[in-house]
């Protein structure tokens, strides 16, 4: 449930849903992005779920912070129409040319290589949200011992494809972009398509994926 | 076929063709994008007999260089720009906020824009374009919407799909003014910041630097302390954010925004001083003054007032 709503600038309202970081108060998150979007409100202009917050901007041309606040505030929830988790399996090379972090990651986390990708790919990840650029999944959760913080320095270019981890994070790298995170592989697999404007994300937020290690003669021929 | 085209001699800087941007995308990770300066788009459109949302070339600093060929057609461009067409062996200095006529053979040089950023040009009708989400909007960072997500090049051709005939000679006095004090209403980690860290973003100068573009315009500074932590949760932003990342000098969201940030938000710019922060200048000083969410509502009022007001003398 939102714990506190206020405004963000004079056109956003800033839904916080608690400090905690759980997959149960981020489907909550999801459950109040849906029933949003599927009300239409006037004047809302974009809706942004994430860990623990919805932020939901609109057009003061139509609607301000009071009136919207009311709305939201007397929404209601419809807890049957549950989210719909797609599942995904997503290949990945971890070749020494796409594990560009994980020497760093054995230093930092003092576990060795084959350790950290066995728990990688043991785990089912759940995607939190998508976005800072387009696309981009945010999944999780690592396993304890294989949370380190971003590189000091941020990559100007991170290549397309590239699986970074963060603290409890994994994310894809949906086109070439800037970023900090500990690149472990690459997927030949297209995340995001923006001609299909329907559906131009492969992982949308309640999604459940799985990484599946595959070899680089694998990764040179994939067709999807 | 069209015969309609322009030729671009030179691209200029940043030239894209922007709308009124798309909604309802952020949750996709696809930021707002459109025209920087919201109402000389409008005023631009306006200018030439256009529907309000029809596409317009934006451009940075220096604009592009044009060859018209085709059927006669109006054109007008907003902000604060030195232009010259030439008609022959004319040469004509070009003023904004008022229409011209481009016949075949005609050069529109839009030399550059005068202590602002962004300007706009419109023409009466409608440029050939591709559509992404309902919007013609350039986002070159995402490569998404027309000339394939890229800016303008030089030597590519800009056809025309259609020219509405509206020839009339329109014109309005109005002139921009640069912001200094620009109004902010605080962020939702306001408190993260020493006292001395928010005097400091209320009372000092900051310095726009030239790290920046579509995406954010950075500052600098006296560093603003954080004293509680300098990341959190990854969250939603809206553009007119202010974040400060650990360096301590801010940064401002603007239109092409990356759509989730970990940075605390110190401050949020008002919609009413959008427009004129996105026509800061790299080296402009420039302050931060405090306004509370009644204020700023009302500010937005007037600007909204005034803008329809222009709009109606045209």
């Amino acid at each position: 449930m939102i714990k506190n709503i206020s405004n963000l600038g004079d056109a956003a309202l800033y839904c916080d849903f608690g400090k905690e970081v759980n997959k149960d108060i981020n489907t909550q998150v999801i459950k109040y992005f849906k029933t949003i979007q599927k009300k239409n409100i006037s004047g809302v202009n974009n809706i942004t779920p994430s860990y623990n917050k919805l932020i939901i901007s609109f057009d003061l041309k139509k609607i301000n912070f009071n009136k919207l606040k009311k709305i939201i505030d007397n929404i209601e929830i419809i807890d049957g129409d549950s989210i719909q988790n797609k599942k995904f399996e997503i290949p990945v090379c971890c070749e020494k040319e796409f594990s560009l972090d994980i020497k760093r990651l054995e230093e930092k986390l003092k576990i060795k290589e084959e350790k950290i990708y066995e728990s990688f790919f043991e785990k089912e990840f759940f995607c939190y949200m998508t976005g800072f650029i387009a696309g981009m999944p945010f999944l999780g959760d690592l396993d304890e011992n294989l949370r380190a913080k971003r590189l000091d320095t941020p990559r100007v270019k991170v290549p397309k494809g590239s699986i970074g981890l963060t603290e409890q994070f994994a994310n894809i790298y949906t086109f070439e972009s800037p970023g900090g995170w500990n690149i472990i592989g690459n997927t030949p697999l297209n995340i995001f398509d923006s001609t299909k404007e329907k559906e131009p994300n492969l992982i949308n937020p309640g999604d459940l994926i799985i990484f599946k290690r595959i070899t680089k003669e694998k990764y040179q021929n994939y067709h999807e | 076929m069209n015969k309609n085209y322009f030729e671009i001699i030179r691209a200029g800087i940043n030239s894209t063709f922007q709308d009124l941007g798309r909604n309802n995308l952020y949750h996709i990770g696809v930021p707002f994008s459109g025209a920087m300066d919201n109402r000389n788009y409008l005023l631009a459109n306006k200018l030439v007999g256009n529907d309000y949302d029809d596409p317009v070339i934006e451009f940075a600093y220096q604009g592009p260089h044009l060859k018209y060929h085709g059927d006669k057609i109006n054109i007008a461009i907003t902000g604060d720009v030195s232009f010259k067409i030439k008609n022959g062996d004319n040469l004509i200095d070009g003023e904004c906020y008022q229409s011209f006529i481009l016949e075949n053979g005609d050069e529109l040089d839009i030399i550059s824009t005068n202590k602002s950023v962004y300007g706009y040009l419109a023409i009466s009708g409608t440029f050939d374009l591709k559509f992404q989400w309902s919007s013609c909007s350039t986002n070159t960072k995402a490569k998404i919407g027309s000339n394939n997500g890229e800016k303008l090049s030089d030597n590519q051709k800009i056809t025309i799909k259609e020219i509405n005939n509206n020839f009339v000679n329109r014109k309005l006095n109005y002139v921009n003014t640069k912001i200094e004090n620009i109004r902010v209403i605080k962020g939702t980690n306001f408190n993260y910041f020493s006292e001395e860290g928010k005097k400091i973003f209320f009372k000092n100068e900051f310095k726009v630097s030239k790290l920046s573009d579509r995406m954010g315009m950075r500052l600098e500074g006296k560093k603003i302390e954080n004293i509680v932590d300098t990341n959190i949760r990854s969250e939603g932003l809206i553009k007119g954010v202010i974040q400060v990342p650990a360096d301590g000098n801010p940064i401002i969201m603007l239109s092409d925004h990356g759509t989730i940030g970990g940075y605390p938000k110190i401050g949020v710019v008002v919609s009413a001083d959008y427009d004129k922060l996105v026509q800061l200048t790299p080296g402009s000083k420039v302050k931060f003054q405090e306004v509370d969410l009644n204020s700023a509502e009302t500010l937005f009022k007037l600007y909204d007032l005034e803008t329809q007001n222009l709009i109606s003398q045209i």
